[in-house]
């Protein structure tokens, strides 16, 4: 190879800029933060069980907004054959109490942001 | 992490229920005043409002005589948080007074009726049956609903190209050139916001149909001057109307098949 | 092949750097548009399209008008196009590309533009206006860099290019005609619907293009060692000639039907873009500037001597460019949303902001025209060493 030392000198260089993030945060000893998201008083009210929202959340979100914008249909019957509507401002928000400690807080952790509350409105952060 | 449309389907056991049928819970219905229908009914996804062909039936006689009142203009761009720019260069509106030589100029002459002239036009989507906004739309963001002839609005998919705009022979539809947030008077929690760039436009309120309730603006009209019905419903109010009165509609000639009659 | 565009005298790479000076100056501009959104431009709730999509359509037509020296080159065997052909398929290349970006910029939402994709809608004519310029790119691609990369090596080009090269002929004709189609078949805008938008459009391409190559052949000759030689630049000012020709005659055919018919819905887009509605005249100058300058021009090619004369020809191409420019890149577009479908007169002039995210795109045209031909010139110099 032309040029070894340079080209692997350019690789470690490479590494370390785009690692920085993982090594400033265990630098400030946070390397185990995990947030702390408030979850709502009665989990068991949920349209499914914690673990399937928890990795699946955004594929329930996006199929409630296709039947319900595209086909036109708005109840969910869950698993356990209890019926919702199909509504992230009025069916989800109604339990989480808010969206700042629990949508946000999670997704900032992760930077992730969803476009949801561009235009859905958090009925409890209008009251405020 | 993906995960296929059949498999989500069947892990959670979702099931299309449709529009009829089955007890819901009562969680989700609104609480909201603006949400409660004539008969008290309280409104829910278990009993919305269906027809074949949504249509209406507009009384201008009736706006003639209140001229100046703008109740279901309001209650429109209440309920769907339209916003108030205070410029036309930005303006957005679903339904709005036209004086009626700009909304039927064909049907404007030199010695109309001075009042008829001038006259308060309400004007909105028109759910042609055969939209032409629909025909250039590019990725389907508007499209009509076969089973009810609701001309629908995608605000997650719009692209913003303004094509459908420049297809309307009615001027019906409305961008957003920026942000709307800011210039909502009172955000209203019922109906999604825009976002800047997309295009915006009366729906004949589908989401409170889909609840069992009239559009804003016919409840909000103290004179009944707004009739909204089923076309395809030989019985329905709207098809009585037809048949009694002398209705028009804007320029059938271009053979889009508006849904709103006037009777003038 | 690509690296001879990295390799040149001091005079190309001030050239290169400040036209990318240029394109970033414009770029802070469209963070602007971005973030904002496109209140920042001129447009309305009654001009809903202007300045981009304009600068849009008349680029289709540059980009289209390559056909005018492939044709005669591939299909008739015309020799004398052999050196400026390569020349004619880079334009259209960075024409195509203009018109995409151009298309973007004008975007509500612009990273929703693969939704287009996502969702395909046959019935909509902005699907294959994207397909059409797509493809047109990709053939243009293919077919300069294998011809430049066969005469680069002195060899000739693989027999399999030559259907490739007869399919971008009709493929041309096709990207300019689906963008007439998409204004053409509204039955909201008048001005619009008529059956002559697409050959005017043709037309007005044929001639626009090739008086454009004629002025980019010439400045090519005094700044390199290039030389297209006296012959196909004055088989380029033919064909101008004709195409300017006939593009005039599709505007007077206009004018006739319009006039003559006398329906208030026709007429009065014409009586704002000529004489003024409401009082209302910002565009007034313009089409008289566009019509005027396309009468001296057509005198100054039909007439042999003043056609064969540079000086003379070289003033006409001017004038053929400035003058399809106004027509197209002002007029057609925003003529069509005045008055509105109800009658009320709203103008447009593009704002500042508007006018630097253009000025920007065309610098990247001009970039990419810089390099391509940078290239081309190159490949030449090799063989002739």
């Amino acid at each position: 190879m032309y040029d070894s030392g340079k080209v692997i000198t350019g690789i470690i260089v490479f590494l370390i800029i785009i690692t920085f993030p993982v090594w400033y945060n265990v630098a400030r000893g946070k390397a185990n933060y995990v947030p702390e998201l408030e979850y709502p008083v009665d989990t068991g009210r949920c349209v499914a069980d914690s673990a399937y929202i928890r990795a699946y959340h955004m594929d329930l979100l996006n199929t409630w907004r296709d039947q319900v914008v595209r086909e036109g249909i708005r109840v969910y019957r869950a698993a356990d054959g209890r019926t919702f509507e199909m509504s992230l401002s009025n069916t989800c928000m109604n339990c989480h109490q808010s969206k700042e400690n629990f949508c946000d807080k999670c997704h900032d952790y992760l930077s992730v942001s969803p476009y949801c509350w561009d235009c859905h409105i958090d009925p409890k952060e209008l009251k405020r | 992490m993906k995960i296929d449309r059949r498999k989500f389907i069947k892990f959670t056991g979702l099931t299309a229920i449709g529009l009829a049928g089955t007890p819901a819970a009562r969680a989700f219905t609104g609480e909201d005043s603006l949400l409660v229908n004539e008969a008290g009914r309280q409104p829910s996804v278990e009993n919305p409002l269906t027809a074949k062909r949504w249509a209406m039936v507009i009384n201008l006689k009736k706006c003639i005589a209140q001229d100046g009142c703008t109740k279901c203009i309001d209650a429109c761009h209440t309920v769907h948080n339209v916003p108030d720019f205070g410029n036309p260069k930005d303006e957005i509106k679903w339904i709005w007074k036209e004086s009626f030589e700009h909304a039927f100029h064909e049907q404007e002459h030199e010695f109309i009726n001075e009042a008829l002239k001038h006259a308060p036009t309400l004007v909105f989507c028109n759910h042609c049956d055969n939209p032409p906004c629909v025909r250039v739309c590019p990725t389907q963001a508007t499209w009509k609903r076969e089973e009810d002839g609701i001309v629908m609005m995608d605000w997650h998919r719009c692209i913003g190209c303004r094509y459908c705009v420049v297809a309307c022979p009615y001027g019906s539809r409305s961008f957003n050139w920026r942000d709307p947030r800011p210039f909502i008077k009172e955000l209203h929690p019922d109906f999604p916001t825009r976002v800047r760039g997309v295009v915006e436009k009366c729906t004949f309120c589908e989401e409170r149909l889909a609840r069992g309730l009239m559009p804003a603006c016919v409840e909000a009209c103290p004179e009944k001057a707004m009739v909204f019905g089923d076309l395809e419903d030989a019985d329905s109010e709207v098809r009585e109307l037809l048949r009694n009165n002398y209705t028009i509609r804007r320029k059938p000639s271009l053979g889009t098949m508006p849904e709103i009659y006037y009777i003038i | 092949m690509l690296e001879k565009a990295l390799k040149g005298t001091k005079t190309y790479w001030t050239l290169v750097i400040s036209i990318m000076v240029i394109m970033g100056v414009a770029f802070l501009f469209y963070l602007r548009q971005y973030h904002y959104g496109l209140g920042v431009t001129g447009l309305s709730r009654d001009v809903t399209w202007g300045f981009y999509i304009a600068q849009f359509t008349f680029l289709v037509g540059v980009a289209a008008s390559a056909v005018m020296v492939v044709l005669p080159y591939y299909l008739h065997n015309y020799k004398a196009f052999g050196k400026i052909t390569i020349l004619g398929e880079f334009l259209a290349i960075a024409s195509v590309i203009m018109c995409m970006t151009f298309i973007f910029v004008d975007m509500g939402q612009p990273f929703r533009i693969l939704n287009v994709f996502l969702h395909p809608t046959p019935h909509s004519l902005m699907f294959w206006d994207t397909v059409a310029l797509g493809g047109y790119l990709l053939l243009n691609i293919i077919i300069s860099r294998v011809v430049l990369d066969a005469e680069r090596k002195a060899i000739a080009p693989p027999g399999w290019i030559k259907p490739v090269i007869i399919l971008s002929i009709p493929w041309a004709i096709s990207i300019h005609t689906v963008t007439a189609f998409l204004y053409a078949g509204l039955a909201a805008r008048p001005f619009w619907l008529t059956a002559v938008l697409a050959p005017r459009f043709l037309a007005s391409a044929f001639s626009s293009g090739p008086a454009l190559l004629i002025l980019l052949c010439l400045l090519l000759r005094k700044y390199t060692r290039f030389d297209p030689g006296k012959e196909p630049i004055q088989k380029l000012a033919l064909i101008a000639t004709y195409a300017m020709a006939a593009n005039v005659f599709f505007i007077l055919m206009e004018f006739f039907t319009a006039l003559y018919s006398d329906i208030p819905e026709h007429l009065m887009h014409f009586e704002y873009l000529f004489l003024g509605l409401d009082g209302k005249t910002n565009l007034v100058p313009w089409m008289w500037t566009s019509e005027i300058l396309a009468l001296i021009a057509l005198v100054l090619l039909i007439n042999p001597g003043t056609r064969r004369r540079e000086g003379t020809l070289i003033l006409a191409c001017v004038m053929v460019f400035i003058s399809i420019w106004i027509d197209k890149g002002m007029g057609m577009v925003v003529g069509g949303f005045i008055p509105n479908p109800l009658g009320n007169v709203t103008e447009y002039m593009p704002t500042f902001t508007e006018l630097m995210i253009s000025l920007g795109v065309y610098a990247m045209g001009l970039l990419l025209v810089t390099g391509l031909y940078k290239i081309a010139l190159s490949v030449r110099g090799e063989v002739r060493a």
